[in-house]
């Protein structure tokens, strides 16, 4: 004999395959369709910015992209608005990776911001007009990229008694002493701050052996679920600001006015996110009314 | 003596570790540089170790065909494999020879593995001697790609830059984004408001999901910002600082604990 289901039983125990039919679906419409969404700013993401925006031309900013492709959809948009509103500014960047697979992921991301840098552009933010004109990115002068070395708590450690301790040349082969961009910059004492763009606990390393050591000013890029785990850190001043997941990004990408993938994909997130909460709403109102027929069944 | 050499070794510098955080001397810091290398220079073995440990693994599924041993190969064909492409780069228009170099080498490999488990040892042995023949001869001649250690042109244009942009990016990025939907099969499931704390669960969930929400009405978007931000930085940070705290009393005592040999289990057995 078949069991009767009702329909509360039947939203309690839905086909996982029908919640990834409908995810898929509402991906692929909100991606296609291009319509743009509100983003509101929050604290941790302006003080990032602000703190870049107000750092005057020729200073440098240490960039630490620590993630794997397994991150990419989350942080790779920060390292893009984070890197293109720096080289806007024609502030240096100095660029490490410290995870395995983020060195090829780096070079991706400088070639393509190099790129997208060549034309001019109007931008609009804190009220103010500003036009960038279009320049060429040149290695060692705007940018220095040194590449990853194992042992990222050692390579941080080095770092702060001089770069050229673990990295005397750099991602290309180049010898840090003939870039010009380097010279005279030692340690992080040259550094006006570091941003770690991390999908993993080398931040711990950063926070501890980084800016607990050698105090300078620490800025996170977190994908979303380790965004919790770091808001003691942001409480005791020892981070000055986090972007959390693609959201955080696309906070930047509004503060900078330079929309692009970060903003993009959250069409994509805040459809998925309804769509998990209506699921989660279905099967709550399953469980409560299934409850409630077996308690008035008597079983 | 061949246990007590490295309990005093561990002790001498895990307490001069210690120590000379505290004493900003230009001497201390030449010492502290100094072990950082050292540090590097040992790391660098356990970096050999691991990769013989991994050959060797490997090596020994295939020989007894447990479960899966078919993907060793391609685990082992990958490790190696990438050492030597990742440094060829295209020189000309075309890559001339290098699909039949790849395949020369892929054969060198096989041949090498089957010499190391096989029975008739000579016969792969042989095998393997000709595709090496094969792969140094088209290297040697075939003037249409190069080979580049580390240096700008080559890691410019090399077949490293074009596995990592065009497979592995792309497949890692995949094999994450798939997460979501099982994250959003296992939110279906098991966010039930079953009791008191699953419903505080479930609610502080979805008002984060929400917090950045811009198309609810009455000023409700400002009023679950600020309920998302009261959450992240009163009960979580609350939560989260007790671990942090925690998990930092607990390195230290460890710490202690093998700096005075306390703990041995580095040492393994005994």
């Amino acid at each position: 004999m078949t069991e009767h289901k009702n329909i509360f039983d039947k939203m309690m125990t839905l086909d996982r395959r029908w919640v990834f039919l409908f995810l898929i679906i509402v991906c692929v419409a909100t991606y296609v369709v291009d319509f743009e969404i509100p983003i509101n700013t929050e604290p941790e993401v302006e003080s990032i910015f602000n703190f870049l925006d107000s750092l005057p031309e020729n200073d440098i900013v240490l960039i630490a992209i620590d993630y794997d492709p397994n991150n990419l959809a989350e942080l790779h948009p920060m390292t893009y608005a984070v890197v293109e509103h720096l080289w806007r500014k024609k502030v240096k960047i100095i660029f490490t990776s410290l995870s395995q697979l983020g060195p090829a992921m780096a070079d991706q991301a400088i070639r393509d911001i190099s790129d997208s840098l060549k034309v001019d552009k109007t931008y609009n933010y804190n009220g103010v007009e500003h036009n960038f004109k279009g320049r060429e990115i040149v290695n060692g002068v705007d940018y220095t990229f040194l590449g990853f070395k194992p042992y990222y708590a050692l390579i941080i450690l080095g770092m702060g008694q001089d770069f050229r301790l673990n990295f005397p040349s750099d991602y290309y082969g180049t010898p840090l002493d003939d870039l010009p961009m380097m010279q005279g910059v030692i340690n992080y004492d040259q550094v006006a701050c570091v941003v770690d763009l991390s999908g993993g606990n080398i931040t711990d390393a950063w926070i501890s052996y980084g800016q607990g050591r050698f105090n300078f000013p620490l800025m996170l890029g977190l994908t979303g679920v380790m965004v919790s785990q770091y808001y003691p850190f942001l409480g005791s001043g020892q981070v000055s600001g986090i972007m959390g997941g693609l959201l955080g990004a696309a906070q930047y990408e509004e503060l900078a006015d330079n929309p692009g993938r970060a903003k993009d994909g959250m069409r994509v997130q805040l459809y998925a996110h309804y769509v998990i909460i209506l699921f989660i709403i279905l099967g709550n109102i399953g469980y409560f009314m299934t409850r409630r027929n077996r308690l008035k069944g008597g079983n | 003596m061949k246990r007590q050499l490295p309990f005093l070794l561990v002790f001498i510098f895990g307490a001069f570790m210690t120590i000379q955080y505290y004493i900003p001397h230009e001497s201390s810091e030449f010492v502290y540089t100094f072990l950082l290398d050292w540090t590097m220079i040992i790391g660098i073995f356990a970096l050999a170790l691991g990769i013989w440990s991994l050959y060797q693994v490997s090596v020994e599924k295939i020989k007894h065909k447990k479960e899966n041993w078919v993907y060793s190969y391609v685990t082992l064909f990958g490790l190696f494999i990438m050492v030597v492409l990742g440094f060829t780069f295209k020189v000309g228009d075309s890559w001339g020879l290098y699909s039949v170099f790849v395949i020369a080498l892929m054969a060198f490999l096989y041949c090498l593995i089957n010499a190391s488990i096989a029975k008739s040892k000579g016969l792969w042995f042989g095998l393997s001697g000709v595709a090496l023949v094969v792969l140094l001869g088209i290297a040697y001649f075939d003037d249409s790609w190069g080979v580049a250690f580390m240096t700008s042109e080559g890691l410019r244009n090399t077949m490293f830059t074009n596995f990592a942009d065009f497979v592995m990016t792309p497949i890692l990025a995949t094999m994450f984004a798939l997460l979501a939907f099982f994250i959003a099969s296992a939110a279906y499931r098991a966010f039930r408001a079953r009791n008191v704390l699953a419903s505080l669960l479930l609610v502080s969930a979805i008002i984060v999901m929400l917090r950045f929400n811009p198309y609810m009405p009455f000023g409700l978007p400002e009023l679950i910002a600020e309920l998302s931000n009261w959450l992240m930085n009163v009960p979580n940070l609350a939560a989260q600082r007790a671990i942090v705290i925690g998990i930092g009393l607990g390195i230290v005592a460890t710490s202690l604990k093998v700096i005075l040999g306390i703990e041995r289990g580095y040492m393994g057995k005994g």
